[in-house]
């Protein structure tokens, strides 16, 4: 048998081969092995992070990772951007009957690959088969639990004027090469997607303590959206200078080609830190010796115009940055 | 920092002229490099620069829009077209939203690829939406040969092209003007040539600089014109990279060959006289409206939508009603307001 | 209108080329273009190269960035 069959979410014996045969064997702990409908989880005492993402990219398989490596790095990054310590995620698969399962095989050894890499279990699950055409492959829903420590307090309101804003790495990667996937836009470009759970860079973060103020990853609409978003709930506005943004060749000229803005590209891998302007090198020290932060660069800073989140540009005049309109359509003029 | 120096250069220069001068630029793509570098802002006051009607998606007709999303309501048929037009507002609908309605429209980046997209499906109409002016227009000829040579029958091509230079004389017809210069677009004249718009010079007695694409060269083009006041009307062209003096022969040859003129209506300056192509009768077996019989059914507009004042440059975004209001990028009420180079959506983008 | 892009023309097989720039890697038409040869810089525009780049025309060569560059001189 080498295809997902609506038998494998109706209960009986096909979803037990398939939960014992896949998620078992390779997301493999006591809490999830126990099979009980609901996972007894030990937590300290006091506050803890929770959040929850569904994932529905196209293509599944991409450079740089797959639906699966996604499932699990959007969620811990979600966890750490507010200064928790992942623990632990569900994990739950809508799959379309007729669906490969050496395909789900490979997403799910990708799954326990980057969780292992990130330090959490998959202590929960659940798994539906829906008919031919009522999904498209597979969506894949996971939750995560993540331990906050008492002094932590980051969020996107705490931005103050004078801040520094630190991006951790090159804009853009994931979303251009997703949209390089797609069918009509016949370039090829040496792009892969910066797919990549940043807890541990965020752990090594959290040393600054009160002087990290807001965590954010700029996933879909870009360093633009979430550079509005910290702008709007802290009050605050923002000069960013354009020379200053990690950009590779590539993306830069795909762009270009394509006619869209690299701040309107989604990130899976990076992090924008607002860190207090005193620590702000040292900050930087710490990202540029991180694996996921070495092309780091400090973008810009936080003003107290709140009108406006501005854009220095390379010739030194200034505009809006303005977030995008929503699917990011390629245009010709 | 090498530009931003020749910037500050020019801006330093451009800073001597007190006269006040109104020039205007007629290419999408400048609109979107003045607002996209914040120019405007680095000018002085007395230099005014107007947005014409440079951009295709702007200048299509609402008629021409509820055209493709007929096709595009058609079952079976598949509708290709540039990521511009997805947006774009017809008389009740837009592309975007007949495609979540379960039309197959797909963006495409060049008219080649909707020749692939027919060759891979043999049994379905495959229909290529094809707008823009001068610089397109050559590349929906070649396709269009291309197509007979593989013998594409299910392909066709809905042609709704227009030309810039007849445009041109519509609105300094129409008198309401007053401009002291043109910056003519550098990817049109590519094709046409830079001599094409000698009428402008010797029968308007207006000068035009054909211009490039980056800060420098828009900033170029009008410490071009700002010399040229005071002397006789020329036009030059500071894009000599790109744009020869007659143009590109063989884009020009594919045009003549595929396409021939026709009344074709703008928004905002109605129907203009020779201002559009349409598939000429040799290649009729690819013109879909020709093969299909699609009737859009009445046009309406919006009755405070302003973008055909703006398009003539008789009036600016934000002196529109609706502007940023009721007409937002992602709830466009007219067609200036939906291409990233249309002059509404360029001043809400980096509005300062 | 009409974003366009130079790219350097580095195969051409019959009226395509393969053209490069900054690691993007695109096959193009180049019917509008017949006289392009392997090295040549082009104008890419919808999949089409629209013009050859006339290095010698680069507006290095143009007399308002000539007079613009001596004038950045001496304010040195």
């Amino acid at each position: 048998m080498d295809k997902i069959l609506l038998g494998h979410g109706g209960g009986g014996r096909l979803s037990q081969q398939l939960i014992n045969d896949m998620f078992l064997r390779y997301f493999d702990n006591p809490v999830l092995n126990s099979l009980e409908d609901a996972a007894a989880l030990a937590l300290p005492h006091g506050r803890i992070a929770f959040t929850t993402d569904s994932y529905v990219v196209t293509p599944r398989f991409f450079p740089g990772g797959n639906i699966g490596k996604l499932a699990i790095c959007g969620t811990v990054n979600d966890l750490a951007m507010r200064g928790a310590y992942p623990r632990y995620l569900s994990a739950g698969f809508i799959i379309e009957e007729g669906f490969s399962l050496s395909e789900l095989e490979e997403i799910v050894r990708t799954m326990a690959h980057t969780a292992a890499a990130a330090g959490v279990q998959i202590v929960t699950g659940d798994t539906k088969v829906v008919g031919k055409g009522a999904a498209d492959g597979m969506f894949i829903n996971t939750a995560g639990i993540g331990v906050l420590d008492e002094h932590v307090s980051i969020s996107a309101a705490n931005a103050q004027p004078g801040d520094k804003v630190i991006i951790s790495g090159t804009i853009g990667d994931h979303g251009m090469t997703i949209l390089s996937l797609r069918e009509g836009l016949s370039f090829k470009a040496n792009l892969e997607s910066d797919c990549a759970p940043l807890n541990g860079l965020v752990g090594e973060l959290l040393r600054f303590k009160q002087d990290i103020h807001v965590l954010r990853d700029p996933t879909r609409g870009g360093v633009a959206s979430t550079l509005n978003e910290i702008a709007a709930s802290s009050k605050t506005g923002m000069m960013i200078n354009e020379t200053s943004l990690p950009l590779k060749p590539q993306v830069k000229a795909s762009c270009e080609l394509l006619g869209l803005d690299p701040l309107h590209l989604a990130n899976e891998g990076k992090l924008i830190a607002v860190v207090a302007g005193s620590v702000a090198e040292q900050v930087l020290a710490v990202f540029q010796g991180h694996e996921y932060g070495k092309d780091a660069r400090i973008i810009g800073e936080v003003t107290a115009d709140t009108r406006r989140v501005a854009l220095r540009t390379f010739i030194g005049s200034t505009r809006i940055i303005d977030i995008s309109s929503g699917e990011l359509l390629p245009r010709i003029c | 920092m090498e530009e931003a120096k020749i910037v500050q250069g020019l801006i330093k220069e451009i800073k001597k002229c007190t006269l006040p001068l109104a020039f205007m630029e007629v290419c999408g793509t400048h609109t979107m490099t003045i607002s996209r570098y914040g120019l405007r802002n680095m000018l002085p006051a007395n230099i005014r620069l107007l947005s014409g009607p440079g951009c295709p998606v702007c200048v299509t007709a609402t008629r021409e829009i509820d055209t493709g999303i007929a096709f595009a309501r058609t079952p079976g048929l598949i509708l290709t077209t540039f990521g511009d037009m997805l947006r774009v507002p017809g008389s009740h609908s837009s592309l975007l939203r007949e495609r979540a309605g379960g039309s197959d429209v797909r963006v495409v980046y060049s008219i080649l690829e909707a020749l692939q997209i027919a060759k891979e499906n043999p049994n379905r109409p495959v229909i290529f939406y094809s707008v823009g002016f001068e610089t397109t227009a050559p590349s929906a000829a070649f396709g269009i040969m291309e197509a007979k040579k593989a013998n594409l029958q299910n392909f066709s091509v809905l042609c709704i092209h227009k030309t810039l230079p007849n445009a041109l004389r519509a609105l300094l017809d129409s008198g309401e003007l007053g401009l002291n210069g043109f910056i003519l677009p550098g990817h049109v004249s590519a094709i046409i040539g830079a001599d094409v718009y000698d009428f402008l010079a010797e029968e308007y007695g207006i000068s035009g600089v054909v211009a490039g694409f980056e800060p420098r060269d828009v900033l170029g083009a009008i410490l071009m014109l700002i010399r040229r006041q005071g002397s006789a009307a020329k036009i030059e062209n500071e894009y000599r990279r790109v744009v020869k003096a007659k143009g590109n022969p063989a884009a020009l040859a594919a045009m003549q060959q595929v396409f021939e003129p026709c009344d074709s209506e703008w928004r905002g300056l109605g129907v203009i006289p020779g201002s559009g192509l349409r598939i000429n009768a040799r290649w009729q077996d690819f013109d879909a409206l020709r093969r299909f019989a699609v009737e859009p059914g009445e046009s309406v507009e919006h009755k405070a939508c302003a973008c055909g004042d703006i398009l003539r440059g008789v009036k600016l975004p934000a002196e529109c009603a609706l502007f940023g209001a009721l007409c937002t990028p992602e709830n466009p009420v007219g067609p200036c307001m939906v291409s990233s180079e249309g002059s509404c959506a360029a001043y809400y983008r980096y509005r300062e | 209108m009409c974003l366009g892009v130079t790219a350097k023309v580095v195969k051409i097989a019959g009226s395509t080329a393969d053209v490069e720039f900054d690691g993007v890697t695109q096959t193009i038409s180049i019917a509008m273009t017949p006289e392009v040869k392997i090295g040549d810089y082009v104008m890419l525009h919808a999949g089409f190269a629209i013009s050859i780049i006339d290095e010698k025309q680069a507006e290095e060569t143009m007399e308002l960035f000539i007079e613009l560059k001596k004038m950045m001189e001496e304010d040195k």
